[in-house]
């Protein structure tokens, strides 16, 4: 699979207006931070990307800015969590 | 622990009689069973709730719980471990989670159970929607005191979600 999953979820899904999509993995794009610029870069909702408190996972474990991605990988971005 | 933790995230409502029971089933070695429900208030900051939704991350969630569960059974000698989290639309007055944590004796049965709830909040992929009766609906911000509550334990692998 060359292509990266990702997802959104709570406030952060209706602001994106998403709940996922897949992107063909750009040659720029090796972390996760680069990845939020690529797709802050796109304008419309994905700005909301930029908002602090938003947080990662690859691959279904908890991942910061430098984590690397790879073709085939699922990226799920979402607020901090409040179940329980 | 003899049996496997149970873990469970569902829309259905959980009996809490009935979970109890199956924790026990069949066991004499169980002194202590710790638990904890989380349910739905019916009104949040003076405003008047119609309902909550629970939204999480179907792929995450399963796998975060469980390590939540396997954290608690490294650091306390627990005979049996029981964690449910409802999911979807939830009414004033239903649960939300329900947390059982069975061991010898209660020292160690309280302190998982308030573990266990403590890293599920901050550590689990949920998130709450609160829908007040005027038609509006609102996401529930995550509470410091919550973080607070988790970092109390101690640290220890997962940074929190």
């Amino acid at each position: 699979m060359a292509e990266l999953r990702i997802l959104y979820f709570a406030w952060l899904r209706e602001r994106v207006g998403r709940s996922e999509e897949t992107l063909e993995l750009p040659a720029e794009v090796r972390t996760v931070a680069a990845l939020r610029r690529h797709l802050i870069a796109r304008g419309d909702g994905y700005p909301a990307l930029a908002e602090p408190t938003v947080r990662v996972a690859v691959n279904q474990a908890m991942a910061d800015a430098a984590t690397a991605l790879a073709p085939g990988d699922e990226v799920a971005f979402f607020p901090p969590v409040t179940g329980g | 622990m003899a049996d496997g933790p149970r873990v469970a995230v569902q829309p259905a409502p959980f009996d809490v009689a009935a979970e109890l029971a199956a924790l026990t089933a069949g066991r004499h070695d169980i002194g202590a069973i710790g638990s904890f429900v989380g349910t739905v208030r019916d009104s949040v900051g003076g405003r008047r709730l119609a309902a909550m939704t629970l939204e999480h991350y179907p792929a995450m969630t399963e796998r975060a719980l469980a390590g939540i569960v396997a954290e608690a059974t490294q650091r306390w000698p627990l005979l049996g471990v029981t964690v449910i989290h409802r999911v979807g639309r939830l009414q004033p007055g239903e649960g939300i989670v329900l947390v059982l944590a069975a061991s010898a004796h209660r020292a160690a049965a309280l302190a998982a159970t308030g573990f266990l709830i403590d890293w599920l909040k901050t550590r689990a992929p949920f998130w709450k929607q609160e829908h007040f009766d005027d038609g509006t609906s609102a996401w529930v911000a995550a509470r410091s005191e919550d973080e607070a509550a988790a970092a109390a334990w101690g640290e220890a692998p997962p940074p929190p979600a």
